[in-house]
């Protein structure tokens, strides 16, 4: 199978070809240095996103949150409906996790702002 | 009788965060920060995306995260600041009006003024889109701090005007909350914002960015009912027949940030048409003595760490100002530094080579998207700084460092230019 992205390494934006095979690539093209390799080996094996949104709180005012580290890109939806869900008391601190193991991805949701 | 304070900061976002921890650190402690929101950080606490501090903290923050470290140090230093307090005038003398509803209305004496107020959004009146003025219509920004700070959805049918950065991530954020994003429309035949949050905030969820598009007509008369885009030719007129509507009951507009410079007027502060900021040297002094800028108020930046860092800088020389009394060690030998081919503006736009004590930071943004070409630094006939680029775009803020040593070499003016490169 052919995949076609861009590479978001820098601001050249370099349009990728790769050849996937069994959710590898075997070959990439159209790359001007090694960081468009390795983003395309990534992006086609496991490519994974940050999350960001917010939770509400006992106060009626959102606090901001995110995942401690990228969750896989395919769970982001489900991710999303389990952070709707959730509320959290007031006060809060940067670090404290809002959601533990979010969605069974191993990954917590965590509060990103003091409040309250 | 006024007050009297040594550095009065206006504006408690990145930028006078940075400035105000700056000059404390150099030496200057009555410093006090007027801030009109009710917390610090500005428009950090509405981009609660990741993606800040990889310069200076070498890791990816949401917009709260990187506020955070900087009230931190604020509060570690116990600098003073006014959350709540709206400066309304600053004189040529440095005598600061300021309202609050605890202290109410206030007038206090600086040796230093730092300006850091931040940037507006364009809004609609300003981008002559014909059609009715419906509910739904927000600048993106607006909308940004609604459902992000309030917890409001603004809609859920959306089309999206421009291409700049808070329009992309806005984009994803709907997305996410629930709404559909129809399409982002770009007036440009390139898009206006960083080429990670096109793939990231669009390409991921298959929004559609349509180039060479804009806003022709909008229908709708008490509330948004859809809007008609249309392509555009390359003088940026529709063309007729390429018409097509698409129904919606939201509207976002990512169409410029404007730096917000209407206190800086009543301080007599000349103004750059380029940049629509304050005109400044070297050690970012504007032409009113002990008056200096940073952030987005002086120009408009895309990445907050550039901010922090310009900021500092401004804190710093604003400090030096106080203890030397506004005097220079040297008798001033000042050079220009003008735009030339391929560059809208440059910050700074002058020079005092005679006092210049480290590296100087110039930084500028190009007119189009260069690939292969090479930034240089003439003066006269001498190529004084020569740098290759792979590619230089309108979207993102060339920072080239001069090292005080060539600046002696200079023949009068500097120009920095583009010289186009074989692709």
């Amino acid at each position: 199978m052919t995949r076609n992205m861009i590479c978001i390494g820098c601001p050249m934006g370099c349009e990728l070809t790769v050849e996937v095979e069994n959710g590898q690539a075997v070959s990439v093209s159209g790359n001007t240095c090694g960081i468009g390799k390795k983003y395309a080996e990534s992006e086609v094996s496991a490519p994974t996103r940050m999350v960001t949104s917010t939770v509400m709180s006992d106060s009626g005012k959102p606090v901001p949150v995110k995942t401690r580290t990228a969750v896989p890109k395919e769970k982001i939806f489900d991710v999303m409906k389990c952070i709707k869900n959730t509320t959290v008391k007031l006060p809060v601190k940067i670090g404290d996790i809002a959601v533990a193991d979010v969605c069974g991805t191993g990954v917590d949701v965590v509060v990103a702002k003091d409040a309250g | 009788m006024a007050e009297h304070i040594s550095l009065a900061v206006i504006g408690g976002g990145p930028a006078g965060m940075a400035a105000a921890i700056a000059a404390y650190d150099s030496g200057i402690t009555d410093v006090a920060v007027f801030e009109r929101d009710n917390e610090l950080g500005g428009i950090l606490n509405q981009c609660i995306h990741n993606g800040f501090g990889l310069h200076t903290f070498k890791e990816e923050l949401t917009g709260p995260e990187y506020a955070g470290r900087y009230i931190a140090q604020v509060k570690e230093r116990r600098i003073k600041c006014e959350t709540g307090s709206t400066v309304l005038s600053i004189s040529p003398e440095r005598q600061i009006t300021v309202v609050s509803r605890e202290k109410g209305l206030r007038v206090i004496d600086a040796d230093a003024v730092i300006l850091a107020m931040g940037c507006r959004e364009r809004p609609r009146g300003a981008l002559n889109i014909p059609g009715f003025r419906p509910q739904g219509i927000y600048s993106a920004g607006t909308a940004q701090k609604l459902i992000n700070c309030e917890g409001c959805l603004v809609g859920k049918e959306v089309v999206i005007l421009g291409s700049g950065d808070i329009g992309l991530i806005m984009a994803r954020r709907m997305t996410l909350e629930g709404a559909h994003v129809k399409a982002v429309a770009e007036l440009m035949p390139y898009s206006g914002g960083l080429k990670r949050n096109i793939v990231q905030c669009l390409d991921d969820y298959d929004i559609p960015l349509l180039l060479s598009h804009t806003v022709v007509d909008i229908k709708g008369k008490h509330k948004l009912e859809g809007v008609t885009i249309a392509e555009v030719d390359e003088k940026s007129v529709p063309i007729p027949g390429t018409e097509e509507f698409y129904e919606c009951d939201t509207l976002l507009l990512s169409c410029g940030l404007i730096p917000e410079n209407e206190l800086s007027l009543t301080a007599g502060v000349t103004i750059s048409g380029a940049t629509n900021g304050p005109v400044v040297d070297d050690t970012l002094g504007t032409n009113v003595p002990g008056i200096f800028a940073c952030g987005n108020v002086l120009h408009v930046h895309d990445l907050v760490d550039f901010v922090s860092e310009e900021s500092g800088r401004a804190g710093h020389n604003a400090a030096e100002y106080i203890k030397s009394h506004g005097k220079k060690a040297n008798a001033p030998d000042i050079i220009n530094i003008t735009a030339g081919n391929g560059v809208r503006y440059t910050v700074p736009s002058t020079v005092d080579r005679a006092n210049v004590e480290s590296e100087i930071h110039l930084r500028f943004r190009v007119r189009n998207v260069y690939k292969g070409c090479t930034i240089k630094i003439v003066s006269g006939d001498n190529v004084i700084l020569s740098k290759k680029k792979r590619i230089s775009v309108p979207s993102e803020m060339e920072d080239l460092i001069i090292r005080p040593e060539i600046l002696s070499g200079a023949d009068g003016g500097l120009t920095v230019m583009i010289e186009e490169g074989s692709v």
